[in-house]
C-alpha cells in the first residue's frame, strides 16, 4: 500500500509540474485561436523549432537553455509577424476563406517538421543544463528540477502575459480586438497591427516553451503532434480566450496524464490529451468556465 | 370574419451573457397582414427575425406558426413550414450562379414539403417566374460578385420568395438604396403581397413603412412599446420619445 | 454527360491505363502505379468534405488506417478476399466518420479539424495498444503468390486499386451534379443562409463525413497485402493527411477533376523524387507546393485555366 501512495503522491506532483509547463505551450494559442480567432495549428510546430534552437546554442556553446530561449524572443517575435503579415495578405484581408486557411497553417507545419527533419536527423537531442540532474527532496515529495524549472518559467511567463493583457493599453487593445473591431477604431487604434502584435507575441512564447520542453525531455521533429492535441484541449477545456481557464485546464491535463502514465504506462498518455478534447468537444463546447 | 393569426408570439425571451435582447415580446400577425416593425438599432429586431426563424433560439416565451409551436424546430425546419426570410446584408451562395441559388429553396424546400421532384422544366418555369418577379431574368447566369446592391437585395428576396412562404420575413431590405430603388423593392412587396403572401417589414426608412404597413409594431430595447395602425403609433408620445431620445 | 456514360468512358480509361502498364512489362509500373491510384482515391475522398462542403479533415492518415488495421484484423482471423475487405474497411471507416461527424459538427468548423486530429492520435495510440493487430511492432501479412484471375499478384492488387479510384471519382461526380451537390455548395459558402433556404446542413454534413472517411477507408483496405507489412506510426504517417490536402488544393477544390490531377501530378512528382531524391525531400515538397498554391493560385490549377481562359475571351 506504500509503494502505492508514494506513486500517487509522486504521480500528482509530476503532473502539477507538468501542468506548469502546459500552460506556456497553450498561452500562445489561447492569444491566437482563442482571442484572434486564427486556427494555428502550426504552433506546436514552432515550439519544436525553439527546443532546436536551444539545443544548437546549447549544444554549441554552452549557454542556459531558458537564456538562449530569452534572447531567441525578438526573433520569434519577428517570425510572428511575418507569418501573420503572409495570413493577413492571402487570406484574412480577401474574406472568410477557413478552407485554405487551416491548409496554409498545416503546410507549415509540415514544412517546419520536415526541415528540422532534414537538418537535425530523425534522432533524439537533448541539452544539458545543471538543473536537469538533480532533484529535491521533502519527506515523500520528490520535485524533480528538470520538472520544476521550466514549470516555474512557465507559469512567470504566464503571469507576465496575464498582466500583459490586462494592464498595459495594448494588451486592453488585443483582448478588444475580438470583440469589437469598431470600438478598436474609435480608440484609434488599427486591428490588423494590434491583431499583428497579438499574433507575433503568441508565436514568441513558442521560443521560452521550446526551451522548456527539451528540459524536459528528448526531443525529435515530429514530437510536436503530440502537443497539437494537448495544447487544443487545453485551450477549448480552458474556454477559448480565457487564460486563467487554460491555466486550471492545463493543471487538470497534467495531472491525469501522469497519473495514466503511472498507472496504466507511457504508452497510453498521447490519448488522455485527444480524448479528453473529444470530450470536451461533444459535451461542453465552451468550456470548463464556459458561459 | 376575423382572420386568423398565421404568427402568435407570447412572452419571447433572448439574452445574451448579460445582455438582455429581448425582454418578454408578444406580437400576433394575421393571415395576409402586411405588419411594419421598426426600432432604433440595437432595439432586437434582427434578434427577434433570428428567434421567429430558429436561426438563434429563444430562452423565455413560445413561438407558434400556423397554429403550431414551433419553439425546438431548427431553422430549415420552420423554412420547411413556410417561414421565409431576408437577411439584413445579403448572403447569396457566392460559389453558385443566380439561377442556381434559387433552385436551393426549390430542391430543399418546396421538394421536400411536397414530396416530390420538379422535373427539369418545372424547375425551370419556377425559377424563371421568380427571376422575372424581381426583375432578374437577363442576370440567370451571372454570379452574385456580378450584382449590384440592390440586384443583391432582389436576389435575397427571390431566393426568399423561391420557397413558397406562407410567411415572408424582410429584413431591412431596402436599407442604403437610391429613392427610385427603394419604390422598387416596395412594388415587388406589394406584389408578393397580393399573391396573399402574410409579409413583415423591417425597416429604418418612415416613408417606406408609411407606405406598406396595415399595422406597425414598435420594438425598443427589447420591448414592444407600441402595435397599432401606422398614424396612431406615429403619434403614440411614448415612440416619439424613444426616437427623439436616440 | 449522363452518370452512366460517364462511368463507362472511366471504365474504359482505366481498362487503356491497365493494359497500357502491361505493356510496358516492368512490374515498377504497377508499384509505383497503385500509389498514385491510391492517393487518387483518397484526395477525392478529401475533396468530397473538404473541397465540396469546406470542412478540413486533417485525420486522412486515421480513416485510411482504419480500413487497413480492419484488413489486418480480419486476416488474422480469416482471410478473405480483398474486395471483400474493401467493403468492410469502408463500412467501418464510415462509421466512424459518421460518429466523428456527429460528436462535432454542430460546432464551428475549425473544430471539427482539430477533432480528426485528435481522432488521428486516439486511433493510433488505442492501435499502440492492441497486440491482437501487431501493436507497436506491427504486423506481417503474407501475400498469396499468385492472385485470382490474373495470377500476378501486384497487377492484381493494382487493378482493385484502378477499379477504386474509377468508383471514387464517379461517386464524386455524381455528387457534385445532384441536389446534394447544391447542398454542399450552400454549406460551404454560408451555412446560415443555407438553413434559412431549407438545407438541413447537419445532415449534409454527416452524409459527406460518412462518404468520405468510407471512401479513404476503402483505400487503405488493400494496403496491407501492397506493403506486407503494417505498423501504426507509418500508416498513421503525417503524409498522407498532407497529400490528401495537398492534391486537391493543387488541383482545384470544386470540381471532381481537380483532385484527381493533383493526384496523378504530385504522385507522379513523389515517386520520381523517391526515387531519385529522398522521401524527405519529396514531403518538403508537398509541403512548400501546399503553401504555394493556397496563397498564390487559391483555385488551383484549374481556377488557373479558367482564368486564363476568360482572359483570352475578353
Amino acid at each position: 500500500m506504500h509503494i502505492q501512495l508514494d506513486l500517487l503522491v509522486s504521480a500528482l506532483v509530476a503532473g502539477i509540474l507538468l501542468g506548469g509547463f502546459y500552460a506556456a505551450v497553450t498561452v500562445g494559442v489561447s492569444i491566437s485561436f482563442g482571442i484572434l480567432d486564427i486556427v494555428n495549428i502550426a504552433h506546436p510546430a514552432f515550439i519544436i523549432l525553439g527546443s532546436y534552437i536551444a539545443y544548437t546554442f546549447n549544444a554549441r556553446f554552452g549557454l542556459d537553455p531558458i537564456l538562449v530561449s530569452i534572447l531567441a524572443l525578438p526573433a520569434f517575435y519577428a517570425l510572428g509577424a511575418l507569418v501573420y503579415q503572409v495570413y493577413y495578405q492571402s487570406f484574412e484581408k480577401r474574406g472568410q476563406d477557413a478552407l485554405r486557411g487551416l491548409a496554409f497553417f498545416f503546410g507549415l507545419l509540415f514544412i517546419t517538421e520536415v526541415s528540422l527533419d532534414l537538418y537535425f536527423g530523425v534522432d533524439y537531442r537533448y541539452v544539458e543544463a545543471s538543473y536537469i540532474g538533480p532533484t529535491l527532496h521533502f519527506g515523500i515529495i520528490n520535485l524533480p528540477l528538470r520538472l520544476l524549472v521550466p514549470c516555474v518559467v512557465s507559469l512567470a511567463l504566464f503571469a507576465g502575459l496575464q498582466l500583459f493583457l490586462t494592464k498595459t493599453f495594448i494588451g486592453r487593445a488585443i483582448m478588444a480586438v475580438a470583440q469589437d473591431q469598431l470600438a478598436l477604431q474609435l480608440m484609434a487604434a488599427n486591428p490588423v497591427r494590434i491583431k499583428q502584435i497579438a499574433f507575433a507575441i503568441s508565436i514568441a512564447t513558442c521560443s521560452i516553451a521550446g526551451a522548456c520542453l527539451i528540459i524536459i525531455q528528448p526531443i525529435e521533429p515530429s514530437v510536436g503532434r503530440d502537443y497539437i492535441g494537448r495544447i487544443f484541449a487545453i485551450c477549448v477545456l480552458g474556454g477559448l480566450g480565457s487564460l486563467p481557464g487554460a491555466l486550471i485546464a492545463a493543471m487538470l491535463l497534467g495531472i491525469i496524464e501522469s497519473l495514466t502514465s503511472t498507472f496504466y504506462g507511457p504508452s497510453w498518455a498521447p490519448a488522455v490529451a485527444f480524448g479528453l478534447l473529444l470530450l470536451t468537444l461533444a459535451l461542453r463546447p465552451a468550456g470548463l468556465l464556459g458561459r | 370574419m376575423m382572420a386568423q393569426a398565421l404568427l402568435d408570439i407570447v412572452g419571447l425571451s433572448k439574452r445574451f451573457g448579460g445582455f438582455v435582447a429581448l425582454d418578454g415580446v408578444d406580437l400576433n400577425v394575421k393571415q395576409g397582414e402586411r405588419l411594419g416593425l421598426i426600432g432604433p438599432n440595437g432595439s432586437g429586431k434582427s434578434t427577434l427575425v433570428n428567434c421567429i426563424c430558429g436561426t438563434l433560439h429563444n430562452e423565455g416565451g413560445s413561438v407558434k406558426f400556423d397554429g403550431k409551436k414551433i419553439d425546438g424546430l431548427i431553422a430549415h425546419q420552420r423554412t420547411r413550414l413556410g417561414l421565409a426570410r431576408s437577411f439584413q446584408l445579403p448572403r447569396p451562395f457566392v460559389g453558385l450562379s443566380i439561377a442556381d441559388n434559387l433552385r436551393v429553396p426549390l430542391i430543399y424546400t418546396v421538394h421536400a414539403r411536397e414530396g416530390r421532384r420538379f422535373t427539369r422544366a418545372e424547375m425551370e418555369d419556377h425559377c424563371g417566374e421568380f427571376l422575372r418577379l424581381v426583375g432578374l431574368a437577363d442576370k440567370a447566369k451571372k454570379f452574385p460578385r456580378d450584382l449590384s446592391m440592390v440586384e443583391l437585395r432582389k436576389l435575397e428576396l427571390a431566393r426568399a420568395m423561391a420557397a413558397e412562404p406562407k410567411l415572408l420575413i424582410a429584413d431591412e431590405a431596402m436599407a442604403g438604396l437610391s429613392h427610385s430603388e427603394v419604390d422598387d423593392i416596395l412594388a415587388l412587396l406589394a406584389r408578393l403581397s397580393e399573391r396573399g403572401i402574410t409579409i413583415i417589414l423591417i425597416e429604418h426608412i418612415m416613408r417606406a413603412v408609411m407606405a406598406f404597413s396595415q399595422r406597425v409594431a414598435v420594438l425598443v430595447s427589447g420591448k414592444k412599446i407600441a402595435d397599432g395602425l401606422p398614424q396612431d403609433v406615429m403619434r403614440d408620445p411614448e415612440v416619439e420619445r424613444a426616437y427623439l431620445g436616440q | 454527360m449522363r452518370s452512366s456514360v460517364f462511368f463507362l468512358i472511366a471504365v474504359l480509361v482505366g481498362a487503356a491505363v491497365f493494359f497500357g502498364a502491361r505493356f510496358v512489362h516492368n512490374e515498377y509500373i504497377f508499384f509505383a502505379g497503385f500509389v498514385i491510384l491510391q492517393f487518387i482515391v483518397l484526395a477525392t475522398a478529401w475533396n468530397i468534405l473538404g473541397g465540396y462542403t469546406g470542412y478540413v479533415n486533417f485525420g486522412t492518415a486515421a480513416f485510411f488506417a482504419l480500413g487497413a488495421y480492419s484488413t489486418v484484423f480480419i486476416h488474422k482471423l480469416y482471410p478473405l478476399p480483398i474486395p471483400v475487405l474493401i467493403l468492410i474497411g469502408g463500412v467501418v471507416s464510415g462509421i466512424v466518420g459518421l460518429g466523428m461527424g456527429y460528436l462535432t459538427l454542430r460546432l464551428r468548423g475549425a473544430f471539427f479539424s482539430i477533432a480528426t486530429l485528435a481522432l488521428a492520435v486516439v486511433l493510433q495510440t488505442l492501435i499502440v495498444n492492441w497486440t491482437f493487430v501487431g501493436g507497436s511492432r506491427g504486423a506481417y501479412i503474407i501475400r498469396p503468390a499468385t492472385a485470382p484471375l490474373i495470377g500476378n499478384y501486384i497487377e492484381y492488387m493494382f487493378l482493385i486499386m484502378l477499379a477504386l479510384a474509377i468508383v471514387a471519382i464517379t461517386t464524386a461526380r455524381v455528387i457534385e451534379r445532384s441536389q446534394l451537390g447544391y447542398g454542399f455548395a450552400t454549406i460551404r459558402d454560408d451555412e446560415v443562409a443555407a438553413e434559412a433556404s431549407g438545407v438541413p446542413t447537419l445532415r449534409l454534413k454527416l452524409i459527406a463525413t460518412t462518404i468520405s472517411g468510407a471512401l479513404m477507408g476503402m483505400a487503405g483496405a488493400p494496403f496491407p497485402y501492397y506493403i506486407g507489412y503494417v505498423e501504426p506510426t507509418s500508416t498513421f504517417g503525417l503524409a498522407y493527411a498532407v497529400n490528401s490536402i495537398a492534391m486537391p488544393m493543387i488541383g482545384g477544390t470544386t470540381s471532381w477533376i481537380g483532385p484527381l490531377i493533383g493526384a496523378i501530378l504530385l504522385g507522379t512528382i513523389q515517386q520520381v523524387a523517391t526515387v531519385t531524391i529522398s522521401s524527405a525531400v519529396n514531403l518538403l515538397i508537398v509541403g512548400l507546393l501546399l503553401v504555394a498554391f493556397v496563397i498564390i493560385a487559391p483555385k488551383g490549377l484549374i481556377g488557373l485555366v479558367q482564368d486564363f481562359r476568360r482572359s483570352r475571351g475578353g
